[in-house]
Order: structure tokens, then C-alpha cells, then sequence
């Protein structure tokens, strides 16, 4: 081919192939303009089809009355209504029997126990274990829901109560609610009568390294604790006043630990649950704490 | 592969817009203003782009220190604050997000990623006491967690200075402060610290469901405790037990 056969601009049908040239020429290069496969064409028209009738149906037209409502009326909220719905109805016979049964007979009942412990086992991983730990054990400050010693009460009842309406916790007006007062930050008590009362109750537990009881230690013990923790030092889960005569301790038995407890007072908190979780979540959920293995 | 042999040459409208630059860019923002007027417009009409709820209000000035905190510590980055309506979600962490609960976030903090859990509903979860000390060693509380501690933002006092301006600024861009918010922004973030403070009442009024920290007795308001104070806050302020769930389907 001599130059002399190509026109710049000029489309011709190339000879070899059979297809045109886009009429674009370089040095005696120039760019075949080999047509879409047909297979190709067809499959975007037919996606592009698809498209518009996927936006109907879905649906996703904009119209000027507002969002389409017409077509197969799909959407993710209704769809998990409907979820909810079928998951609740499945549920529902079973439930229904926890929810009729009183709560002081489930535990008699081993079939409404398990699924009782089920549900419970499942809300307290996802609610509770934050502060009293994935088995209950608790931590320094958060109570150990596995042993005997009850703060507001062991009873399923009392359970019940602490969880629906927590413990201090201001949102909610029949919330458990004591509070110690800071002995020593508000001045009742000096610092060295502090120390002395500290020194006598770690008696009562027969702590390690502790000093014998004192007359002294016993008369501020009387005027400032007793009222509370009871004469003997047992507690009152009706006050939420810590039983001092065991080795259970919430924040620690060491002295410091104590004197830090009577300068500041106050106490735990814990969230009302009764808004957050629905009823037989939280009757499962006395069962579950019930059945740890400190339930009275 | 099936080809045409047959072909008309690359001519007409293709080629006229093929060869001229102008006449391509005009097309091109044709084209692409559809796709934005299709993805947009029916936004303004659907009811769930933003939901009428009751009850959601904008920051107290101590929330907005707050939420300042989590967005300059990054907190967006592991955590997110978006339930997604899927069963699972709900299941655990509660009713799916509303728009409307985030409607006064500039920016949102939606988040695309979970190393920790969604925190929508994380306000009323945990006590007070329980977020200071996971906040300055998460692992005494969560033996598993893998978060960094913060301790430093209880030793750090907070810088409350600037507050009143970003209120007015929020306000530009949609936030509805009142006149009375931003002029009493220094006094209610004090407030917000002493349940005794004589302007607590003043600002329970201002701004309803507010959580009063007893803060008192721990000298001065630190940067943990606005942080706290934000995330008491988040996911309490639509009651569910009232909403309409039907009504905002679509």
C-alpha cells in the first residue's frame, strides 16, 4: 500500500478485515472500528431495561407526590417488622408459659428453668457482664453475684426489684436508694476516730492482721454504723447496708480500703433495666441471677 | 464471538459530540445531574429521611464538650452509633437508629466500623463510676477489651472556652439554640458538674433528660467527665414505648 491510497479523515473499509476504519491515521497507522459483539449490545439494552423496572418495583421512582409506594413496596424497616414479628411468634408459646407462671415457681419447673436460664444467660452477657462479669464474679466495686452475700437481697424479689429499678439510679423514682454518709469529708468523724472504727470492724470478720477489738472502736461503731449495718455487723439488705462480719468485700477488707469507704461513703450505682428490657426479659433474667448459686 | 459485519461508519450525534469538547462536557453534566436529582429529590419526601420524634433536643454544653472529645480522640474509628434495622442488631443493642437521633451532629458520628460495640443506646447502660474506670483501664472492667485506656482525660481539665461560639455556629448550620442557651453556656456547663449547683434547675429546664454528674468533690470538671456526660446521653432521648414504628416505615 502506498501512502498515496489513505486520505486523513477518510473512513474506508479495510481489505484484510472487512470492518472500517475510524478514519484516523498515524504515519500510516489508522484504527479499525470494530463494531460491539451483539451479545454485548443486547446485554446493555437489557440491563438498562432492567434497571428502570427494578426502580419501579423496588420501589425507588421519584415522583412528585413523594416517594413511590407502588411496586412490590420492599423496604429494610418493614422487613424487619415482619422478621420480628415471625421470630415473636415462634417464641411466644413458650414465653407466654414463663410469663404465667409465678416467678417462685419456675425454678421447680425444669422445662420453664431452662428456657428461663436461656434467655437470661443471653441478656446478661449483653447487659450485665460489663459490670459484674461474664460469669457473674464481679468485680472490685460491682458485686459478685455467685455467692451468698446479697447488698439489697437475694430473694427473687429482691432481685427482681434491684434489676428493674437499679440502685441509685436518679432516672427512675423507686430506684434501691441508701446513702452512706462520707464520715469523713463532711466532718462526723475525724480522721483518727475513722482509723479506730476502721481497726474494729476488720475484727469482725477476723481479718488478717487484725488488731483486737476496743472499747472505743465499739462505742463509734454503735453511734455511727450500727444503725445501718446492723449491732452485730450482719447488714441490712433493706438499707443496702453491706454485711461487715464475712469475708465478702465489695471494695476490698484491707484498712485503707475501709477508712476510703467511711471518709467518702456513698455507693454503687446500677442502671434500671425496666425501660431498657421488656418483662420477660427480666424475669428470665432474676431466674438466670436466682440460679448463679447465691439465690435465697 | 458474533460480530457485525455490516456497520455504519461512526457518524451523527456520536460522532458531533465525540469531537467536541464542550458539546461532552454539557452532556456529561446533563447525565450526572439525573443520577443526583434521582438519588436526592425523594429524599425530601420520604418520611424516614428525618422522622418527627419527640424528645430529641441538641447537646448541653457539657454533652458538646463532650461529643468534641470523642470525635478528637477518634472514637468513630471503632465505635459506631448506627443500629442497622436487622434483626440481629435490634436483638442486641436495642430499636434501630433514627435519623432524627442524629440530626444535630455536625458531623454525624455513624461510624463504618465495629473493633468495639455500636454505641447508639450506650447512655443509661452503665453507671457513671463504671465509664470512669473503663475509660482509664478498660480491662479491669472487660477482661477481653482491646481499647486503649484514656486516663489522661480525667487528669485534663476541660476547656469549656469555646463552647458559646460553637452553639452559635451549630445554630448557622440548623441546631435550634435559643438565645438563652448560648448566653447561659459557661453557667450550665458548671451546673451540669454539681447536682447542688444553684443553676441545675435552670438548666433541667433548658435541657430536659440532662444527667447531673456529682462531679463535686473531684475538683473541676475534666475533659472524662464532659466525655461521660456525652455518652450518658446518647440513644436516651426518643421513648420507643411511645414511638410509631409504622408510621415511618417509608
Amino acid at each position: 500500500m502506498s501512502q498515496d491510497t489513505f486520505e486523513r479523515g477518510k473512513v474506508r473499509i479495510d481489505e484484510k478485515t472487512g470492518v472500517p476504519t475510524t478514519g484516523h491515521e498515524w504515519d500510516g497507522i489508522e484504527e479499525l472500528n470494530t463494531p460491539l459483539p451483539r451479545w454485548w449490545v443486547w446485554t446493555f439494552w437489557i440491563t438498562v431495561v432492567w434497571g428502570v423496572v427494578y426502580c419501579i418495583v423496588y420501589p425507588a421512582w421519584p415522583t412528585l407526590s413523594g416517594g413511590a409506594q407502588e411496586g412490590a413496596g420492599w423496604s429494610s424497616r418493614a422487613d424487619l417488622a415482619r422478621q420480628i414479628d415471625d421470630l415473636q411468634a415462634t417464641r411466644a408459646p413458650i414465653l407466654a408459659r414463663l410469663n404465667a407462671a409465678p416467678l417462685t415457681d419456675i425454678e421447680t419447673n425444669p422445662e420453664l428453668l431452662a428456657v428461663a436460664r436461656m434467655v437470661g444467660s443471653v441478656a446478661f452477657a449483653n447487659n450485665c457482664a460489663g459490670c459484674h462479669g461474664a460469669g457473674g464474679q464481679g468485680a472490685k466495686g460491682y458485686a459478685n453475684l455467685n455467692d451468698d452475700d446479697w447488698i439489697w437481697g437475694g430473694k427473687l424479689a429482691d432481685i427482681k426489684n434491684t434489676i428493674e429499678h437499679g440502685v441509685r439510679w436518679e432516672a427512675d423514682k423507686t430506684t434501691r436508694n441508701s446513702a452512706m454518709p462520707a464520715f469523713g469529708r463532711d466532718g462526723i468523724l475525724t480522721q483518727q476516730q475513722i482509723s479506730i472504727v476502721a481497726d474494729h470492724i476488720r475484727t469482725y470478720a477476723d481479718l488478717p492482721n487484725a488488731s483486737e477489738p476496743t472499747a472505743e472502736g465499739q462505742k463509734l461503731y454503735d453511734e455511727n454504723c450500727a444503725a445501718c449495718h446492723g449491732a452485730e455487723g450482719k447488714g441490712n439488705t433493706e438499707l443496702g447496708a453491706p454485711n461487715l462480719v464475712d469475708a465478702i468485700w465489695l471494695y476490698g477488707s484491707d484498712k485503707p480500703t475501709i477508712v476510703n469507704r467511711i471518709v467518702n461513703g456513698g455507693g454503687g450505682v446500677m442502671p434500671a433495666w425496666k425501660d431498657r428490657l421488656d418483662d420477660t426479659t427480666l424475669k428470665a433474667l432474676t431466674i438466670y441471677v436466682h440460679s448463679l448459686g447465691g439465690g435465697q | 464471538m458474533s460480530q457485525s459485519t455490516h456497520h455504519a461508519p461512526g457518524g451523527g450525534l456520536q460522532k458531533r459530540i465525540e469531537t467536541n469538547s464542550i458539546l461532552l462536557v454539557l452532556a456529561i453534566l446533563i447525565l450526572v445531574s439525573i443520577g443526583g436529582v434521582v438519588e436526592i429529590v425523594p429524599l425530601f419526601y420520604i418520611k424516614n429521611t428525618i422522622e418527627r420524634v419527640e424528645g430529641v433536643r441538641p447537646y448541653s454544653p457539657l454533652e458538646l464538650a463532650g461529643y468534641n472529645i470523642y470525635v478528637r480522640e477518634g472514637c468513630y474509628t471503632c465505635h459506631s452509633q448506627m443500629i442497622r434495622p436487622l434483626r440481629d442488631e435490634v436483638e442486641r443493642y436495642g430499636h434501630y437508629s433514627l435519623a432524627a437521633e442524629s440530626m444535630y451532629d455536625h458531623p454525624f458520628q455513624w461510624g463504618s466500623k465495629r473493633n468495639g460495640p455500636d454505641l447508639a443506646r450506650v447512655g443509661g447502660k452503665y453507671s457513671n463510676d463504671w465509664q470512669r474506670d473503663h475509660l482509664r483501664s478498660p480491662r479491669s472492667m472487660v477482661p477481653t477489651s482491646i481499647m486503649p485506656g484514656y486516663p489522661f482525660l480525667a487528669e485534663t481539665p476541660l476547656d469549656g472556652a469555646h463552647l458559646a461560639e460553637q452553639m452559635r455556629l451549630l445554630r448557622v448550620v440548623g441546631v435550634p439554640y435559643a438565645d438563652e442557651q448560648i448566653e447561659n453556656a459557661a453557667a450550665d456547663l458548671s451546673a451540669q458538674g454539681a447536682p447542688d449547683d444553684p443553676g441545675a434547675a435552670a438548666l433541667r429546664q433548658r435541657y430536659p433528660n440532662v444527667v447531673i454528674n456529682d462531679l463535686a468533690s473531684k475538683g473541676g470538671v475534666t475533659e472524662e467527665d464532659a466525655l461521660i456526660a456525652y455518652l450518658q446521653h446518647l440513644g436516651v432521648s426518643v421513648n420507643f414505648k411511645l414511638y410509631d414504628d409504622k408510621a415511618n416505615i417509608r
